[in-house]
């Protein structure tokens, strides 16, 4: 299983008239299993965004595939049964004009029309009160009534509705607050221990420390590095991983405790190479991993 | 002494009646010094910073003052404030990254900007500042949208801070940002503290490590009035009020392996604010709440510089 990326490409037209091409993402390899949290971390521009809306059919795959169980990504009510993706910017994807209980209704009116209103209903209380919300407090309202972290949870709610497999969540915290965020993270690893796959994509590196078993490390559209977790960040192979574990903020830390001694003349030269397995399990796309004497 | 703010109270008129948003909050801040200001969403930390230069057209200034380097600020006016805003006082907004217009180039913005307040652009002294926040010269020739995140909120920062304004308050400013964006905006925001281009700073956040890393202080929230304020490394170490605690136990780390450990989070909600409960705001979520949390605790300074509002801390 179950979500597969295999050599993914997209590229972008830019420039006037789209005469020049850009390779947001390229050739990017790597699954995500049943009951399993994959991380995507990278810098802004990096391309996970990109890779989160072609999972989704919300932009098309320029070359390499995407499997969910082994059938292609595809736009239609079916798939997105099984697989739904919350986004960044939460203020951008709520319709304005429908109160959030009518939003909750047309799912059922789409996905599940032989629900009873009541039981559905009681499912939607339930679900709403798993994203810690007071459904008293955020059903009856409109997007511009609830606050930022408000409308992510209620994205987050609105996808565990339906009967899902894999999730997209791209920056889904970005806007609640620490004790809140950990609830919504811990929720989202109650569902998965019941099977759900996530791909999690966010720029906190605690974050998808604390949630994932594995990840995935982009720059500039590429896999630089990947592998479990607890090897990534524990033992990042990788110059520009070590840069990003060196910027993220400690309590009571200064930041030049964590910065990396000695620079990779290789690796600032702009060179790479194609991913190789470090140890079990650990990927690093370097050519020199052999003679690198870290 | 850079700022002082007393018992203010400062509420959000609505049908079902006042929304008490900020509700008789007390704190200084020092000639240089940059706080931090965090809490739950919702708690007031926009208002707070709202109300120290426009009130929107539903705030009501309800009571107390604000003083600033020992000019009291006329907050419920207007019109008065229009001396002090820019000048004196400098906002940062939340989401002003997506706020800037995007038909004009950024120095034609600028110039205009500055313009409406009166001042003419000194063109070296804004090249310079660009540079210190390490922005290429000919951003100044881009639209906003040909920049990325964390060069629009760089460039937000410079414009807002062109006219050495006493106090900057910057209201998440870096909660969009990657890391290393994040990193290079806070030590922008402590550079410019540094070369005296603002006096002192309210750096608003959820990102508690983040704010301990730039703040000198920080002072957290809740529920409309001041839990806790102390010097950075205090408030991260040995927090006293129980909210503090446990919003700090909830933060995971890098390096650290969370297998088979769960951190968790703060059962509950905070009372509305439309009507709060008497007695502390945080008791029924607090595990160590008694008898005489039914009356409101005072703010007292435990240690000097370290403010708790809780009976037991
Ligand atoms: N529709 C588009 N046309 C052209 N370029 C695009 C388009 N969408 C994205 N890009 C470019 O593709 C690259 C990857 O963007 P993407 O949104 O995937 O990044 P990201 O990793 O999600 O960044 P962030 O952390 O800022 O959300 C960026 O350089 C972006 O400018
Ligand atoms: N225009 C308004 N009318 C009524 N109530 C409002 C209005 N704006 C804010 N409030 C309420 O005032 C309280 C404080 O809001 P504020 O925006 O200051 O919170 P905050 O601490 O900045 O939260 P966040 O971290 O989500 O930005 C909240 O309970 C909010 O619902
Ligand atoms: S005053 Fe009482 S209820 Fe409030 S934080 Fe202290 S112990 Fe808890
Ligand atoms: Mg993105
Ligand atoms: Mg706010």
């Amino acid at each position: 299983m179950m979500l597969r990326l295999d050599n993914v490409t997209k590229v972008y037209k830019v420039g006037a008239f789209g005469g020049k091409a850009f390779a947001a993402v390229d050739g990017v390899s790597f699954d995500v299993r049943q009951g399993e949290v994959v991380s995507l971390i990278g810098e802004s521009g990096s391309g996970k965004s990109t890779i989160g809306r072609m999972i989704l059919g919300l932009t098309s795959i320029t070359t390499g595939s995407i499997t969910v169980d082994g059938v292609p990504v595809k736009a239609a009510k079916e798939y997105y049964r099984h697989v739904q993706g919350v986004f960044q910017d939460p203020f951008s994807c709520y319709n304005p004009v429908f109160k959030a209980d009518r939003v909750f209704r047309m799912i059922k009116d789409s996905y599940y029309p032989e629900v009873s209103g009541a039981e559905w209903d009681e499912r939607v209380r339930s679900t709403v009160q798993d994203v810690r919300l007071n459904p008293g407090q955020v059903l009856g309202k409109y997007p511009h009534q609830l606050s930022g972290g408000q409308l992510q949870r209620l994205l987050i709610a609105r996808a565990l509705l339906l009967d899902i497999k894999l999730l997209v969540a791209d920056e889904i915290t970005s806007m609640l607050d620490a004790s809140t965020r950990i609830d919504v993270l811990n929720l989202l690893a109650e569902l998965k221990e019941r099977g759900l796959g996530v791909l999690y994509v966010t720029h906190d590196l605690s974050l998808g420390n604390y949630l994932a078993e594995r990840t995935v490390v982009l720059r500039n559209g590429t896999v630089v590095e990947m592998g479990l977790t607890e090897k990534v960040f524990g033992d990042p192979l990788h110059p520009y991983t070590r840069k990003l574990l060196a910027a993220v903020p400690r309590l009571n830390a200064p930041w030049e405790d964590a910065e990396p001694t000695g620079v990779c003349r290789y690796h600032a030269a702009g060179a790479s190479g194609p991913l190789l397995e470090a140890e079990a399990g650990h990927f690093v796309a370097c050519a020199r991993l052999g003679d690198c004497p870290r | 002494m850079s700022l002082r703010v007393s018992e203010l109270r400062v509420y959000y008129r609505t049908l079902k009646g006042d929304v008490k948003a900020l509700d008789d909050v007390s704190f200084t801040m020092r000639d240089g010094e940059i706080l931090g200001l965090a809490g739950e969403s919702g708690c007031g930390k926009t208002t707070l910073g709202k109300s120290l230069i426009r009130l929107d057209g539903r705030m009501r200034h309800m009571g107390g003052t604000v003083e600033l380097d020992g000019r009291e600020l006329p907050i419920g006016d207007d019109r008065r404030m229009n001396e002090f805003r820019f000048h004196e006082v400098s906002l940062i907004p939340q989401y002003s990254m997506s706020a800037m217009n995007p038909t004009r180039k950024i120095g034609k913005m600028v110039g205009e900007l500055l313009r409406s307040r009166g001042v003419t652009l000194d063109r070296a002294e804004l090249e310079s500042r660009l540079d210190l926040v390490e922005l290429p010269r000919t951003v100044l020739g881009n639209y906003p949208i040909e920049l990325s995140g964390g060069m629009k909120q760089r460039m937000v920062m410079v414009i807002s801070t062109l006219l050495n304004p006493s106090l900057l308050i910057a209201d998440e400013v870096t909660s969009a940002l990657d890391v290393s964006t994040q990193k290079a905006v806070a030590k922008a925001l402590t550079g410019f503290r540094d070369a005296g281009f603002v006096k002192s700073m309210i750096f608003v956040t959820h990102d508690l490590a983040l704010t301990s890393r730039i703040a000198d202080t920080i002072m957290v929230m809740y529920a409309g009035r001041l839990a806790e304020k102390a010097p950075a490394g205090v408030m991260v170490t040995a927090p006293r009020h129980p909210y503090t605690k446990l919003l700090i136990n909830s933060l995971p780390e890098v390096g650290v392996r969370y297998a088979d450990k769960k951190l968790a989070g703060i059962a509950g909600s905070p009372p509305s604010l439309l009507d709060p409960p008497a007695g502390c705001r945080f008791r029924d979520r607090c595990p160590l709440a008694g008898d005489e949390c039914a009356q409101e605790p005072p703010v007292a300074e435990v240690e000097p510089g370290h403010f708790v509002a809780c009976w037991k801390a």
